[in-house]
């Protein structure tokens, strides 16, 4: 079965080829919704069918690699020059990300259905759609590197295609005057930030090649596990790594491009731009974790990095008023978790989040998205209110996502982030600091997601006598109950021991991470009673904001009003998001290009380099000029030169 | 005798066959003259495509070689003959020519004869320079291919034709000059050695150049490379190509581009690399930091151009310094990735200048801020704009990926170059690639359509079957290298392979064993 691993790839492809070339003929919405949701279900059937396989094999035998052709290589057959082979490998990991990839993806698909609805570009959405799907299986999926590259980049390029779908829509991007900027200038900056990550990727790739002789997985992570801790080598690849992550997954410095990627359509927010392309980095690091395990420094790096980007992106999430910005700035934050997971060597526990995350935040943006619908196309959740009224099946999947965020029990979320909580505070990696710091994230969390919820859903009607809200056709609300149904189970998958479970993915994943596990030394943990303690403080702190933004929001709205006008400069500096744009313009962007028109084009090109030669040109004529008037024409004139001439030569022969 | 003997000379001439039925065909009969260019450049294409076939990659020797004497007493010959490198560069040739005939159909109307005449007799040198192996039959075709692309851009160019015919000539013309000082004293030398004659026989003087002193190498090196970095160009002497470019009209950008520009890449690997292995060795920080600058300086100028031509001139400022590094990295990489970064360059822009044709002929301008909006009134014309931008970018899975790829992998590892630097420098260009393709692409094609701009009151057509067909021809090969460039790279794998071979040897101080192979060829 496993040799089937290709077409899960390649089916998705097909989708693209045929609504690419064909889908402008192809008259019938429900046709191009059927072939376009159709490649990524069957993908998904394949995937399902290899993961039961996969179940009934030995844990060490669950690695499959299926070789297709040469792609890159030197073809000089010489043994050290680089040779890479489009394989796909299916293994634990792989295989989860596959089914999180097509089957979150099957079901956002559907969703569009409804949502693009008499969209003039409904067959390119789907197009764009299935090619996305391919280049992010390409990513889980690849044995090597530069295969993983290839749909790193892939999927980058499909970002930048959708967030710019409805291309010359104004929208505010950061950076830009209001209302100067379209959703192609956020699209464009989404791509532009990105390849500055790709930038550190590439780096990484060349020193993994050059140090390991290889770009195989295979090859590399066997290497790797015959180094040593604190390996010079293995420090520079994962620090280069983890800069390609921060611009993928949207981590400080580099997250500026993901609130304005939600100029896309609102089912690629959910899909691209929450639950599968943004935690592409976590996946690579997670995949890595061997390399990452030979370099504490870069682990370090990883876990502040995550946790600062986890608390920065709750406290902008707090102040901002566009629906689909706070869901974005709560990625941002969430996937700063699964940073903190990661670096504290809990590769695991960061990939369950990834799971988990990926089915409530796909929902709570499908459930935006139905919200955008309803309000004919209004964000602003100050002109929303009671809504719950008008969409009860959107209301409630929206609120069992905004619980599972939250990290109430036993909702998916409670799970997966005190599990993160807990590694971040008992693995030698981790501190008390930085469990603290993630404690009051998932304070924060909760507070801004009952805000989001009660301002939209609750209280009354702030909208105009012309919106009429309605609830969203079936092909949207199907998704959206079965999202909420996995928002509430999907946390069971990994039920730690201190609740009787027996951490089911962590086992499962464990064969991945051994290599890592083992070179950390890390020693499966027993119950601590510390941990019941750290589990209901985190639960309190967060029952405490949800009861804070139920408390300011329905009954003292004053509240908000004086902290507002009490902390106006903390206020404007949320509300700006720290001004990171505004630094990164003043700073980089506009130097850069003054530099490149004032000095080098029209300064050195220009008048250095042109200057010179024309300089030198116009010496050759006027030196020209002046000998052409020897050229009189006149015969006269020539005689008493050439008189001279002999007059001179004779004396001359005379003289000497 | 069979064809095989004759193929390659018959590749060569076969442009002369279709300059000399144009010359019998009345001017005013249009239709005819643009079939007959059209026909015989595809002719050629065939030709080239056969040579591709029968090439056998496994050979590391020149193949199709033929030898004529020409001059006895100087023993210079008409000697021709290719390897994997000449070979793709040919079928490069060949195959841009028929497209930016096709691509450009209807563009050029004043003395259209005249012109297709010059684009075949252009076609016929380039692919004489790829293919000589006499260093003096090697500087006619160069020269001989200078004269028509003189009059190709001073006769059927734009407002500035001429000062930019001029400067392109001069320029070219001063490094050329140089280059046949070092032939000349080269050959020279040759005759100074025991049995010795004068010859510009390339394969013997791989032979005598192992005797060079290092200090006639470096200047001979310097007169070669000044030759062949102009024609690159290698930052700084690259301010002729913007010029050049803009007034050319399409069908010369295409071929200046496509073709021209490889030349000087072409020459570095063919003539300064083996024939002064000691001089290239010490000069490669030179070279390999001017291609660095070049790299990044063409980027950040294209970024501020406000003519689509000229950025996509300064862009090939940049594309090329990849290729000037691949080439002194010395490695096995960087090489193969250099040639296929010719051919992957070549593609490319040759696409987009035929694009940024197709909009002038409809327009008349070419400043970004005249146009916005194209893709709704253009959609098709906007995908394959699309298309050929990410190739330029270097996205993977296209073709511009491989070639960028491959050099940063042959600079980041090359013990020739020994620093790290020279490969991180060089992909910074890689991010502001996207900055200016995507920056110029949003202006152009996206946005609202400009009101009171030329167009704005006509209803812009697409484009139309003929157009399609030239971009789409391309856009196969654009996807085709980069998803399997096995069947390119294969083929100049000895190119690369033996000239590493050489350099390395050389920097171990044993003789150079190119030139004992080249030897053994020896007519």
């Amino acid at each position: 079965m496993t040799s089937f691993a290709p077409y899960i790839v390649f089916l998705p492809f097909i989708g693209f080829l045929v609504l690419g070339l064909f889908g402008s003929r192809i008259k019938s919405e429900k046709l191009i919704g059927i072939i376009g949701s159709g490649v990524v279900g069957v993908s998904f059937a394949i995937a399902m069918a290899i993961f039961v396989q996969m179940v009934g094999e030995e844990p060490h035998a669950r690695k499959h690699v299926v070789e297709l052709f040469t792609w890159i290589s030197a073809f000089t057959g010489t043994a050290s020059s680089i040779h890479v082979v489009v394989a796909y490998q299916v293994d634990q990991l792989s295989i989860l990300m596959t089914l999180i990839v097509t089957g979150v993806g099957f079901l956002i698909h559907v969703y569009s259905i409804g949502y693009m609805h008499g969209d003039a570009g409904f067959w390119r959405f789907f197009a764009y759609l299935n090619l996305f799907i391919f280049a992010m299986l390409n990513l889980v999926l690849a044995d090597n590197f530069l295969l993983m590259f290839l749909g790193w980049e892939g999927v980058g390029l499909c970002s930048y295609l959708l967030i710019g779908f409805w291309y010359d829509r104004k929208f505010d991007v950061g950076g830009y005057a209001a209302g100067t900027a379209t959703t192609n200038d956020a699209a464009r900056k989404a791509f532009i930030v990105n390849r500055i990550g790709d930038f550190g990727f590439i780096l990484a790739m060349l020193l993994i090649f050059h140090t390991f002789g290889s770009l195989r997985f295979d090859s590399v992570f066997n290497g790797a596990e015959l180094m040593s801790i604190g390996n010079q080598a293995a420090f520079w690849i994962t620090l280069l790594l983890f800069v390609g992550a921060t611009g993928k997954s949207a981590q400080i410095p580099l997250f500026v491009w993901l609130p304005d990627a939600m100029a896309g359509p609102t089912p690629v927010s959910a899909l691209i731009h929450a639950a599968t392309m943004v935690t592409a980095g976590v996946y690579m690091v997670a995949r890595c974790s061997i390399l990452f395990a030979l370099a504490p420094t870069t682990l370090q790096v990883v876990a502040i990095i995550g946790a600062l980007t986890a608390i920065v992106a709750a406290s902008i999430g707090l102040v901002q008023n566009d629906i689909k910005k706070i869901l974005a700035y709560s990625t941002v934050s969430q996937l700063g978790y699964m940073f903190l997971a990661l670096g504290v060597a809990a590769f695991s526990a960061g990939i369950f989040h990834l799971t988990t995350h990926a089915f409530f935040k796909a929902l709570l943006f499908l459930g935006s998205g139905a919200v955008i619908h309803a309000m004919h196309d209004e964000q602003d959740i100050q002109k929303m209110g009671g809504l719950k009224k008008y969409l009860p099946t959107t209301y409630k999947t929206f609120l069992i996502g905004a619980i599972a965020i939250a990290g109430i029990f036993p909702f998916a979320g409670f799970f997966s982030k005190d599990e993160i909580l807990w590694k971040a505070f008992s693995s030698e990696h981790g501190s008390v600091v930085m469990w603290a710091i993630g404690v009051i994230g998932a304070g924060l969390t909760a507070f801004y997601m009952f805000r989001l919820v009660i301002l939209t859903f609750e209280g009354t009607f702030r909208f105009g006598e012309e919106v009429h809200p309605h609830e969203a056709p079936k092909t949207m609300t199907v998704p959206l109950i079965i999202l909420a149904f996995l928002s509430l189970v999907g946390g069971f998958i990994g039920v730690p021991k201190s609740f009787f479970g027996n951490n089911m993915i962590e086992h499962w994943l464990a064969p991945v991470f051994e290599p890592a596990s083992t070179k950390l030394l890390l020693i499966e943990e027993g119950v601590h009673a510390t941990e019941y303690v750290l589990m209901a403080l985190s639960l309190g702190i967060a029952a405490a904001g949800i009861y804070g933004a139920w408390k300011v929001y329905t009954k003292r709205p004053d509240i908000a009003e004086s902290l507002r006008n009490k902390y106006t400069k903390v206020y404007s500096l949320l509300l700006n998001k720290y001004f990171v744009d505004e630094v990164y313009d003043k700073t980089v962007v506009g130097p850069t290009v003054k530099l490149s028109e004032k000095l080098l084009w029209k300064g050195f090109d220009v008048a250095v380099i042109d200057g010179a030669l024309n300089g030198m040109a116009s010496l050759v004529s006027v030196t020209a000029l002046w000998f052409r008037k020897i050229q009189t024409g006149i015969a006269q004139t020539y005689a008493v030169v050439f008189v001279g001439g002999i007059v001179f030569v004779l004396a001359w022969l005379i003289l000497k | 005798m069979n064809f095989d003997d004759y193929a390659l000379s018959a590749t060569i001439f076969a442009p002369l066959l279709g300059v000399l039925i144009l010359l019998f065909t009345p001017q005013g009969n249009a239709r005819a003259i643009k079939i007959i260019g059209f026909v015989f450049s595809v002719f050629v294409f065939v030709l080239s495509l056969y040579l591709f076939f029968r090439f056998d990659s496994e050979n590391p020797s020149f193949q199709f070689q033929q030898y004529t004497v020409w001059i006895s007493g100087l023993n210079i010959g008409y000697y021709v003959g290719i390897d994997g490198m000449a070979l793709l560069l040919i079928v490069l040739t060949a195959f841009l020519t028929p497209l930016a005939l096709l691509g450009t159909w209807n563009s050029v109307e004043h003395r259209l004869k005249e012109y297709t005449m010059m684009v075949l007799l252009l076609e016929l040198g380039m692919v004489g320079v790829f293919a000589a192996l006499d260093l003096f039959l090697f500087y006619v075709f160069w020269e001989a291919m200078l004269i028509p692309m003189y009059f190709i851009i001073g006769i059927w160019g734009g407002q500035d034709r001429v000062y930019a015919a001029v400067k392109f000539f001069l320029y070219t013309l001063f490094g050329s000059l140089l280059m046949l000082i070092a032939i000349l004293g080269l050959g020279f030398f040759a005759s100074t050695l025991q049995d010795g004659k004068f010859t510009t026989n390339l394969t013997t003087l791989y032979a005598v150049a192992q005797h060079l002193p290092l200090n006639l190498q470096l200047w001979m090196f310097s007169a070669f490379a000044l030759s062949f970095a102009i024609k690159v160009p290698l930052f700084p002497l690259h301010t002729w190509l913007p010029d050049a470019h803009v007034q050319a009209p399409t069908a010369g950008s295409v071929i200046l581009a496509g073709v021209l520009l490889k030349m000087g890449t072409y020459g570095f690997l063919r003539f300064c690399l083996p024939l002064f292995p000691e001089a290239s060795l010490r000069l490669i920080p030179v070279l390999s930091v001017l291609a660095v600058i070049g790299i990044i300086y063409g980027a950040l100028v294209a970024m501020v151009q406000t003519d689509i031509k000229k950025l996509v001139a300064y862009s090939s400022v940049s594309h090329l310094g990849f290729v000037v590094l691949g080439i002194f990295s010395m490695t096995e990489e960087g090489i193969q990735g250099a040639i296929i970064q010719m051919v992957n360059h070549g593609l490319s822009t040759g696409a987009l200048f035929l694009l940024v044709g197709m909009i002038y002929d409809r327009t008349h301008t070419r400043a970004i801020s005249d146009f916005g909006g194209v893709a709704k009134l253009m959609p098709v014309y906007a995908v394959f704009f699309l298309i050929i931008s990410l190739s330029s970018i270097g996205l993977p899975g296209l073709n511009g990926f491989v070639g960028e790829f491959l050099v940063l992998v042959g600079a980041f590892k090359s013990a020739f170059l020994g620093s790290y630097a020279y490969a991180a420098f060089a992909g910074v260009g890689v991010i502001l690639s996207a900055v200016y393709m995507l920056w110029m692409y949003q202006r152009v094609m996206l946005g609202p359509v400009r009101e009171g701009s030329l167009y704005g009151g006509h209803k812009l057509s697409d484009i139309s079957a003929r157009e399609i067909t030239a971009l789409g021809v391309i856009v196969v090969f654009v996807v085709w290298i980069g998803v399997y460039p096995g069947t390119f790279l294969k083929k100049s794998a000895w190119t690369a392979k033996t000239v590493v071979t050489l350099m390395e040897n050389v920097q171990r101080g044993f003789q150079p064993r190119y030139a004992e192979r080249a030897l053994h060829e020896d007519k």
